[in-house]
């Protein structure tokens, strides 16, 4: 069955004070797709999904068929100091939700539920990862967008929080835009690739986007990748 | 009479600036209550000179002095909290010009012995609006400063629940102004704030511990002013401090 497409994105361009950070992207995502989008430092993966929910300024067409979308900036882009007292508890009330659906959506990411009472800024990188993606996706929504998951978590945190993407996805049918390093996971858990380097380079399933040579003129030379045994899509 | 009117306006006015000031610690904004407590001092001199009320007086030159500063952010790119530090200074000396000398003191530490009913009830009034405001914004307020891009992505609109918060923030130190006077409206929401924080373990404490404290500073000053004789003003701010040390011994 052919999916709708949940985003549509035309001609593309951000740039500040003068800087051309993205050029001419165009590109669409479908509903239920899992879209990666890898590049270097500096390619403009945060900016293209911030333009994505329209926080910058932009010139082009970004066309959502769904307003119910959630965002999850990378953690060093959060405030977890100079708060006041703020538990978990209280993060969550935010989204105006009961107690009982509180504890569900901790306990879906595998959280006690004894976690609320903790204060915001006191939960490890991996616990605030997963409270995180528990709260951005309380709400049922239909997309997520997803910034360096990963970022300060140890080899086992980060396959429990792929593991715990890709359940989701496997359950509420969500579409999700994923911007990682990582190849192994673009690998295991990506439909769609989109190589940017303030344009896009290269776009399509990964294991025909995935070779050493579209890598190389991505990275620059001297990078090395081991194909995936289990094979992508 | 005058001084249980004095005592039900400190306790709302005391009330409503101990949880603004529990969402302006947050925003790091406690010093900017000071700032706009010294802006209002014109205001209060011409009220005073003119015979009107010192927190009409208060107001009209916030809402002057906060467009000015608004204005110059806009045509020079200078950061907010200089050219406040800039507009308040001037606002103060200009103050100085032309405020009667007996009259200093009534303008820079507050007076609450000729308190009228009228403006004990447009004081409540305007207490309750600044209340039931922030309460409404405080979520938003805090979320936005978590996460910008958040808060945002989650349908808030920033600008506008900070130009309402800032709103707010310049009725509340209208009100201050009145009790405690144009120098220590940023004591009266800054420290209830802090007392808080040492006695909280979430928000709802925190910002209902930060208003029980504003309010019984506010009584407990107004109370001491009764058998002193000395300022109300600094009365409350000695009392808050005083709270706020006996905080200290029950940190959470």
């Amino acid at each position: 069955m052919i999916e709708k497409n949940v985003l549509e994105v035309k001609n593309l361009n951000v740039q500040f004070n003068g800087e051309k950070i993205l050029q001419n992207l165009t590109f669409e995502v479908k509903k239920g797709e899992t879209l990666v989008i890898l590049g270097p430092n500096g390619a403009g993966k945060t900016t293209l999904l911030r333009t994505l929910l329209k926080l910058v300024p932009y010139k082009g067409s970004i066309k959502w068929t769904t307003k119910n979308i959630s965002y999850l900036p990378p953690q060093e882009l959060f405030s977890k100091k100079k708060l006041p007292p703020l538990n978990i508890k209280d993060f969550f009330e935010f989204k105006k939700i009961s107690h009982q659906k509180i504890i569900d959506s901790l306990q879906s990411v595998g959280l006690d539920k004894n976690i609320m009472k903790k204060q915001f800024g006191t939960l490890s990188t991996g616990e605030f990862q997963r409270m995180m993606i528990a709260w951005s996706l309380v709400n049922n929504p239909d997309v997520l967008l997803f910034d360096e998951p990963t970022t300060g978590i140890d080899i086992g945190g980060e396959e429990t929080i792929y593991s715990l993407l890709h359940k989701f996805w496997q359950e509420r049918k969500l579409t999700i835009l994923l911007v990682t390093h990582d190849l192994n996971i673009v690998w295991e858990h990506s439909d769609k690739v989109l190589c940017l380097n303030k344009k896009i380079l290269c776009t399509g399933k990964p294991k025909h986007i995935l070779t050493i040579k579209n890598l190389q003129e991505l990275y620059g030379t001297g990078i090395k990748f081991y194909k995936h045994k289990h094979g992508g899509n | 009479m005058h001084l249980i009117l004095a005592i039900i306006m400190g306790i709302f006015v005391g009330g409503s600036a101990g949880y603004i000031g529990s969402l302006m610690i947050t925003k790091r904004m406690a010093l900017m209550g000071g700032a706009l407590g010294h802006l209002t001092l014109p205001g209060i001199t011409l009220a005073i000179l003119y015979n009107f009320d010192v927190s009409i007086g208060a107001m009209l030159f916030l809402l002057f002095g906060i467009t000015l500063i608004w204005i110059l952010e806009q045509k020079t790119k200078l950061h907010i909290e200089n050219l406040t530090a800039i507009v308040f200074s001037v606002s103060l000396s200009i103050a100085f010009l032309f405020l009667p000398k007996e009259k200093t003191s009534l303008a820079l530490i507050g007076d609450i012995s000729q308190i009228s009913l009228t403006s004990t009830i447009f004081t409540i009034i305007i207490a309750l609006i600044i209340f039931f405001t922030s309460r409404k914004l405080y979520s938003d307020l805090i979320l936005i400063r978590i996460s910008q891009d958040i808060a945002k992505s989650e349908g808030i609109k920033i600008r506008k629940n900070n130009f309402i918060y800032l709103t707010c923030i310049s009725l509340m130190v209208a009100l201050g102004v009145r009790i405690v006077g144009g120098l220590m409206t940023a004591a009266l929401v800054a420290i209830p704030a802090a007392t808080s924080t040492n006695l909280s373990k979430n928000l709802f404490q925190y910002s209902y511990i930060s208003m029980a404290a504003g309010s019984f500073s506010c009584l407990m000053g107004i109370i001491a002013f009764k058998f002193t004789g000395i300022a109300a003003g600094p009365l409350i701010i000695i009392s808050s401090g005083i709270l706020f040390l006996i905080s200290l011994f029950f940190r959470k």
